[in-house]
């Protein structure tokens, strides 16, 4: 394969042909290389910044140890909250990895080399976060033992612990197999490397020399492994949706669930993707691999993804609105217009249909030529869009102060405080909360032009949002329905009883999950290169598809 | 009051309502047992009609739903729980294990009736079960529910135990068997096994499961009680609890806390194989006649749930009828 050729072909028989890409090439390679031993300031301040929030987490899971799930905002009626939440959302962003990597493989899509790296260490950590969550969710983690003793296939639990278990060994064996070429590279290629450092490639190359027998048996194993993990991922997410689809909850007890849950996972598993290839990009310097085209192709994919989630939300919310069957009308009445309309509302509009429309621009709108691009167009406008949405956001402050006063701004700032207590919800319409929403797309307009001549960080600001407005949508799916059992929660029930508001050590550990996700992330790019060497070393353009008829279905688009 | 007649069908936001008019008296409730003897029967006379060709495949599907019903009891218990188990239609299956608890002496199948137009809201069934049992605090495995139906007016006072399904949704998701079905009907919870997830109370539509959050306020004494499993005492930190039927006074021919303290004489408990249900006056009426002269019906019975407590609807009511809720009454 392409590692025996690079090693043993003199280069100049290629550089006769090639000469400045192929030395363009190499050192690219060799930067990135670079960036395992040398590390920045930046990297130590991020390493730090993200113990020290893992730090803060590990006290509050103490306290909620010592003291129980008491420590947590989850009382009788709302007995899953943030844990859950997080659990759903991490197993979602495990889709990112695998099942986009394997797609693009099995499609044979040449251009996907440079990223299949980033996506599957995605996955094998967000499994890694994602699983235990519910063992934090948990009243008695120290009898977690009784799910292996005492497993009963009939529950979903026990699906997902079946499910997830494989997931993970499927994606770690994914994310090895094809690093292997890479860890002999390594290997050789690092002679003033740590000790520890020489160990561990050696031991992880398995002896790989590029040998045509090894090259022949990674193949097979790899496009193996492509294959099995796509219907473990899909099955990972259905047995999660099924956790809710099993109960006879309303919002919960739905057939749409299961693949609802698949594509939403895979929809943020994209926007997570992307993230990760904006910030290593940026971090380590990666412009040469990644590149203007990965961010639309995988944007594309994304925006399809989209629209698909949107599609499915909405199919599932009219079925059920439509009948307007008890209790289903009063979660969908609680998203709608109630107590969560503002979460909804931002997370439909901001979270899923701002990012379609940012993500289509390329396809109606080419970039316009710098030299057209006058001074009006880039300063003034988005100045001007500022402005009216400072504008708009005044008018929502003055508007939010009129008609009750002070409480009301405070309240239309922090709804949920105050919606506890009925009677008030009814006045303290959050006025300002709607004009921050309807800056949005006011900034949008404005900044047209802006994102037309920035691809990249347009199409990273539409995965940011779609990264939180998964996660939203996940506690939406969550905490309505439980405030809205079959009998209705008694008027006299304590608010904190009747509703959830997360408590401290619940964010504390939610905060040290994302922390101690990017932080592994960012430790495996200075142990393994994000980027695959090998599989980057042939060029990009000239795929050679280990079968022609998947490669025949590569979307290999033009620039 | 006016805020009734103009709520028309939609319930106001403050109100506990229960839409649930249908309920309450109009259909006559579906007796397992009966559905069950029927099907019997139907599969008894396969033979009969098996000339039929029409009748044999639609015959062999209504034998293989039944067979099908007979396999199923994995879902409601498996060979690691003790006590004895029951299939999704209520029979009984023969015990796996040895079990660690004595079994009831005797067939019993234990059941509750609840009568609407009795109960006055009063709370001392809650007050009798959270004395008796040391429930903790913040949980209340009977709960009295103040109801109010839109659309005739009705408010009533509605204690609601743990039903006890036969078709038990919480035993279904346990993922690790810590709650199971026993034979003479209660659904108990072994809180050495289980393990704090809280899918069983998300599996239950009636909100009956409670979670202990913090450490239960117990004395020294209290907390060194050997475990009894069919009262969830001594109470522990992080595990599931509800309302189990105090079957140990049941088998005993005592009544359970709240129907004992119940003054008047709302609540029923008894054994529906012997057909005898006996409230708190000491009054003792059939199973079978008092249902079914009452109108008896279970609340939300199109969940499929099966439940183990019958209501009757609040009709002639014994007291005043509660004023209905402004959103800052005393307890629902």
């Amino acid at each position: 394969m392409q590692y025996a050729n690079m090693t043993t072909k003199p280069d100049s028989e290629l550089d006769a042909r090639n000469f400045t890409p192929r030395k363009r090439a190499r050192e690219r390679e060799a930067r990135l290389i670079a960036t395992l031993t040398h590390s920045g300031r930046g990297f130590y301040l991020l390493v730090a910044g993200l113990l020290a929030v893992i730090a803060v987490g590990a006290y509050a899971y103490y306290r909620q140890l010592s003291e129980g799930l008491v420590v947590t905002g989850m009382r009788h009626y709302v007995f899953w909250g943030l844990y859950m939440t997080n659990f759903v959302f991490f197993i979602g962003i495990s889709h990112a990895g695998t099942l986009i990597s394997a797609i693009l493989r099995v499609t044979g899509a040449g251009w996907r080399t440079p990223i299949t790296r980033m996506a599957e260490a995605i996955t094998v950590f967000a499994l890694l976060i994602g699983a235990p969550m519910i063992l934090i969710d948990m009243g008695r983690p120290d009898r977690v033992q009784n799910v292996l003793l005492y497993g009963r296939i009939q529950s979903a639990i026990l699906w997902d612990v079946i499910s997830i278990t494989t997931y993970i060994t499927g994606s770690l064996l994914y994310l090895y197999i094809p690093m292997i070429p890479d860890m002999a590279i390594l290997r050789d290629g690092l002679p003033g490397a740590a000790r520890w450092r020489k160990k561990l490639y050696t031991l992880l190359a398995l002896n790989w020399h590029g040998a045509e027998a090894q090259e022949h048996a990674l193949e097979k194993a790899v496009s193996i492994m492509a294959v099995l993990i796509i219907p473990i991922a899909v099955s990972v997410h259905t047995v999660v949706s099924w956790i809710f689809g099993m109960t006879l909850r309303p919002g919960w007890h739905s057939t749409i669930f299961g693949p609802y849950f698949v594509v939403g996972a895979i929809f943020g598993g994209i926007a997570a993707l992307l993230l990760a290839m904006a910030f290593f990009r940026r971090a380590l310097h990666l412009e040469e691999y990644v590149t203007v085209k990965h961010f639309r192709y995988l944007g594309i994919l994304f925006l399809v993804m989209d629209a698909i989630y949107l599609y499915f939300t909405f199919a599932e919310y009219l079925t059920s609105g439509y009948t307007s069957m008890h209790p289903e009308a009063e979660v969908l009445g609680a998203l709608m217009t109630g107590r969560y309309a503002v979460t909804f509302w931002g997370m439909v509009l901001v979270g899923f249909l701002l990012p379609g429309f940012m993500l289509s621009l390329p396809l109606f709108i080419k970039p316009a030529p710098q030299a057209k691009v006058g001074w009006v167009t880039m300063r003034l406008r988005p100045a001007l869009g500022i402005g009216v949405a400072l504008l708009l956001v005044a008018g929502g402050l003055v508007s939010a102060i009129q008609p009750a006063g002070v409480g009301a701004l405070i309240a239309s700032v922090q709804p949920t405080t105050v919606a506890a207590t009925s009677a008030q919800a009814a006045d303290s319409t959050p006025y300002l909360q709607w004009a921050v929403l309807f800056t949005v797309p006011v900034l949008f307009m404005f900044f047209l032009p802006e994102m037309r001549a920035h691809p990249i960080a347009t199409t990273t600001i539409a995965a940011a949002l779609v990264t939180v407005a998964m996660w939203l949508k996940r506690y939406l799916i969550i905490v309505p329905t439980l405030e809205n059992p079959y009998i209705p929660i008694p008027p006299s029930t304590p608010a904190d009883w009747a509703h959830y508001l997360p408590s401290g050590v619940e964010w504390a550990i939610t905060a040290a999950a994302f922390a101690l996700f990017i932080l592994l992330y960012v430790l495996f790019s200075k142990v393994f290169p994000i980027v695959s060497l090998w599989e980057t070393r042939e060029p990009a353009h000239v795929p050679a598809p280990a079968h022609p008829a998947a490669g025949a279905l590569a979307p290999e688009m033009g620039d | 009051m006016t805020q009734q007649t103009l709520g028309a069908d939609r319930p106001q936001p403050t109100e506990l309502t229960a839409e649930r008019a249908e309920k309450n008296g109009i259909r006559p409730s579906p007796l397992s047992r009966r559905q069950f003897l029927g099907l019997a029967a139907l599969v008894g006379g396969v033979g009969a009609f098996s000339s039929q060709a029409l009748n044999v495949v639609k015959d062999s599907l209504v034998s293989a739903a039944a067979q099908a019903r007979r396999v199923l009891p994995t879902f409601t218990a498996d060979a690691n729980s003790f006590g004895k188990l029951v299939g999704q239609d209520g029979q009984p299956l023969s015990s796996p294990d040895a079990a660690p608890t004595p079994q009831p002496a005797g067939r019993h199948r234990w059941v509750m009736v609840i009568d609407l137009a009795r109960c006055d809201g009063c709370r001392m069934c809650t007050e009798a079960c959270n004395t008796m049992h040391k429930v903790p605090e913040g949980q209340e495995w009977i709960r009295v529910f103040k109801m109010q139906d839109p659309r005739t007016n009705a408010t009533y006072w509605f204690p609601k135990p743990c039903f006890q399904c036969d078709n038990s949704p919480c035993t279904k998701v346990c993922p690790v068997s810590a709650t199971y079905k026993r034979e003479d009907g209660v659904v108990l919870i072994d809180q050495d096994r289980c393990i704090g997830c809280r899918y069983c109370m998300a599996a239950c539509p009636y909100s009956s499961r409670f979670f202990t959050w913090g450490e239960p306020v117990q004395t020294a004494a209290e907390r060194a009680q050997a475990y009894d499993v069919e009262l969830n005492t001594p109470h522990r930190r992080g595990v599931a609890e509800k309302c189990l039927f105090c079957p140990s006074l049941l088998r005993k021919g005592e009544l359970p806390a709240c129907a004992a303290s119940c003054p008047m004489g709302a609540i029923y408990a008894g054994d529906e194989l012997e057909d005898i249900v006996t409230n708190g006056r000491g009054e003792s009426a059939k199973f079978s006649q008092l249902i079914l002269d009452g109108s008896g019906y279970r609340y939300l019975d199109e969940l499929g749930t099966k439940p183990r407590v019958w209501y009757l609807p609040p009709r002639g009511r014994q007291y005043a009828p509660p004023q209905p809720d402004q959103g800052h009454t005393g307890h629902g």
